[in-house]
């Protein structure tokens, strides 16, 4: 699925260059489960957005199936975000004034999907994270976990080949961060995704097939 | 979703919604208000300068009014001279004097016809009249026998040059009001208009139509009868048969004109043939002013370029120029409009824009993550801009409908109030500021006079050996001429679209500069700066 070459990132910082990403090369075939673990500014969160194509590299190539996202135009990469990209954040990122079932729909605007079939999809996906009576609800009337909970439908909803999570456990307390993850896991087996999670909690990195680590922009597989 | 996302946006933050709607809405009332009420008053002005012009004249000639030469008759205004054997005696040894005169009014100055030929034959001239405006002042009054008041000082050699009127020698003279010597003068003094008979009814004429009788006819030439203004005969007990004393000369009445509009007089008093008029007040051959029609409408201004070309030295005005000349309330209201009203719209309205681009900005700062994440999961920046242009321009609408409705009201109670206008205009264009100088530096009363009967001016006697009596002042406002008009505004559909176009121009402009804001937003730094 992925292919990471020498890649580099660079930030301008104060006075002096940041290197967030230091000469990373890796390989993530389909289909597998990772997690990601670190340090608070390790890399982790700049890896995770030249996955998601949200970022260029300074150097080196990031490559998704077979295309360099580096060298692909604007337009390509929000195409390719829209459609075989989902995001999951720690904050959620719901649109406040959307009801969950809006905000799932905003996932199939940029495919030009229909508003009924947009409709009928963003209700399943709604479904099928188990919050099928919760459509008409501000993200302010849900819980933190419902909150996850549309966020990854509105991840789900277009039926993406990768799932990128940032933390996605991170504001919620253990039995409903159990539950989110025992949520991805099904989706992941059931729909065969290729799953990247970035975590801090060593419970939810456990879960995964693959473990790495990321220190002052190294990456190092862990046994 | 764009319709859905929008709705829920103005909703969900329905405080920006509201405080940028009603800074629109303001600004849009104002434009509107100001807009209709400058109509308006534009209205009242073409009507003022219509009743004093007439209607289809584009163009007016004068001459300026030159400062007069100290001693003519200009600077002192008309004068009357008595000899001791002046008038009629009235039985008891004083006499009776009666004396009236036609002369160019004060602050008028008159050009040789010469000009309304060399008018007539410029390019771009459909039409040319012309009128002479005069003046009759009229002294009556009972002199004291005068060869007593001699008598009585002896001592006083040839002639006294003492300003007493005779009434303080004793009570066996006889005249004046008191029957004891002493003496009343009546001083009268009215507007006549000397106009072509039966020609095109243009200037002044052309504002006002028959009341009783007939109008003037082109056989009337020559001929001592006169039209009056109805309110002017109505206030003398004049009626069409009548004879009227026109500067010492008998006048039949032939008929009364009233105003077409809601003025309360027409231009002059008294209207009599042109002809008649020059000989009259020995001013043979001469104009006070030449009204010209255009050919177009639209070549007003060329038509002026040609006319002073033609006619150097004469004052060429179009209706613009005389806009300008309209004092009075009206005067007022149009200064008003035209300076506090406009930059009060303009700065209003630079406000309401402002306000709504700046709460645009702080709004696509808020919606930071909220554009992030939809950049994420694939909006172009064209969606994303599209969504807060359309938010903006929707919001800019919203207030610009709320303006429309305000301004409305504001308009309807401004028709409803209705408030009077007064303007003054100065007769002869430019010339008459001249005419205005002139007055306040000669002095003489009645050059504020709103109506057109002028009043009586001010009174000096003097009384010398042969008791000549020189009246000098007795002046009147025939410089100048007042009318007045209701104050509507009227709204037209094209300030309508002006409004709803401001209105979606500051929420486009707001869109524009937040849209920008929120494309340059890089996804990974829109997430990673709130995370």
């Amino acid at each position: 699925m992925y292919t990471l070459k020498n890649v580099t990132k660079q930030y301008p910082g104060k006075g002096r260059q940041v290197t967030a990403l230091n000469d990373v090369t890796l390989d993530i075939p389909d289909g597998q489960l990772v997690a990601i673990q670190g340090p608070t500014g390790g890399g982790k969160s700049t890896l995770l957005q030249m996955l998601g194509a949200l970022d260029r590299p300074t150097s080196g190539t990031v490559e998704l199936e077979g295309s360099s996202l580096g060298r692909l135009a604007d337009r390509r990469l929000t195409g390719i975000r829209g459609k075989e990209i989902g995001f999951v954040f720690q904050g959620f990122n719901l649109i406040p004034t959307l009801t969950a079932l809006e905000n799932v729909e905003t996932a199939l605007v940029p495919l030009g999907i229909p508003a009924a079939q947009r409709r009928e999809r963003a209700l399943k996906a709604l479904e099928s994270v188990g919050l099928a009576d919760r459509g008409d609800h501000r993200p302010a009337e849900l819980s933190g976990g419902q909150q996850q909970r549309v966020a990854i439908a509105r991840a789900l909803v277009k039926e993406p080949d990768v799932l990128l999570a940032d933390e996605p456990t991170g504001n919620l307390d253990e039995e409903t961060r159990d539950e989110i993850m025992d949520l991805l896991e099904g989706l992941w087996r059931d729909r065969g995704l290729t799953l990247v999670i970035v975590t801090h909690d060593s419970a939810v990195a456990r879960r995964a097939q693959r473990r790495l680590h990321i220190k002052q922009g190294k990456v190092k597989e862990v046994a | 979703m764009f319709a859905t996302y929008l709705r829920r946006e103005l909703l969900g933050r329905r405080r920006q919604t509201i405080i940028i709607a009603i800074g629109m809405a303001l600004a849009i009332a104002l434009v509107i208000i100001v807009n209709s009420v400058a109509a308006g008053v534009k209205n009242a002005q073409a009507q003022v300068l219509q009743s004093v012009y007439g209607v289809g004249t584009d163009v007016t000639i004068t001459k300026p009014v030159s400062a007069p030469k100290a001693g003519s008759t200009g600077a002192e205004g008309p004068r009357f001279d008595f000899g001791a054997g002046s008038g009629s005696d009235s039985g008891n040894g004083s006499r009776t004097v009666d004396s009236s005169h036609l002369s160019v009014g004060f602050g008028t100055s008159t050009m040789s016809d010469s000009a309304l030929t060399k008018a007539e034959q410029t390019t771009g001239v459909a039409g040319a009249s012309a009128a002479l405006s005069l003046q009759d002042t009229s002294f009556k009054g009972t002199l004291p026998d005068f060869s007593r008041l001699r008598d009585d000082q002896p001592d006083n050699g040839q002639g006294s040059t003492q300003p007493n009127s005779g009434a303080s020698n004793g009570g066996s003279n006889g005249g004046g009001s008191d029957g004891a010597g002493g003496s009343s003068f009546q001083v009268n003094s009215f507007s006549v208009l000397g106009i072509v008979p039966g020609g095109k009814p243009v200037g002044p004429v052309a504002s006002t139509a028959l009341a009783k009788g007939r109008t003037l006819a082109s056989s009337d030439k020559g001929d001592d009868v006169a039209v009056l203004d109805a309110s002017y005969a109505k206030s003398k007990s004049l009626s069409v048969g009548d004879s009227i004393s026109i500067g010492g000369t008998d006048f039949k009445v032939v008929g009364t004109v009233k105003p077409t509009g809601s003025d309360s007089a027409t231009a002059s008093n008294v209207y009599i043939p042109l002809d008649v008029a020059q000989k009259l007040s020995s001013e043979t051959g001469k104009l006070s002013t030449i009204y010209v029609t255009a050919r177009s409408a639209s070549d007003v201004d060329s038509l002026k370029t040609a006319l002073q070309k033609t006619l150097p030295g004469y004052t060429v005005s179009t209706q613009a120029d005389l806009a300008s000349s309209v004092s009075g309330s009206l005067g007022s209201a149009s200064q008003l409009v035209a300076n506090l009203g406009t930059w009060l719209s303009v700065i209003v309205l630079a406000a309401a824009f402002l306000i709504a681009i700046l709460f645009t900005i702080s709004g696509v700062t808020r919606r930071t993550r909220e554009f992030g994440t939809l950049k994420a999961i694939g909006w172009s920046n064209r969606r994303i801009v599209g969504q807060v242009a359309g938010e903006s321009v929707v919001q800019g609408v919203l207030g610009g409908v709320a303006g429309i409705v305000i301004g409305l009201i504001g308009v309807l109670v401004v028709n409803v109030i209705s408030p009077t206008l007064t303007g003054g205009v100065s007769r002869g264009g430019v010339g008459g500021a001249l005419a205005d100088g002139a007055r306040r530096a000669f002095g003489g009363g009645g050059a504020t006079s709103t109506g057109s009967t002028g009043g009586g001016g001010g009174f000096a006697a003097r009384f010398g050996g042969g008791f000549g009596g020189a009246l000098t002042g007795a002046r009147s406002g025939a410089g100048s001429a007042a009318a007045q008009a209701d104050l509507s505004a009227p709204v037209t559909v094209w300030i309508i679209v002006i409004a709803v176009g401001l209105a979606v121009l500051g929420g486009l402009l707001a869109g524009a500069i937040g849209g920008w804001r929120a494309s340059r937003l890089r996804p990974a730094e829109a997430l990673r700066s709130v995370q």
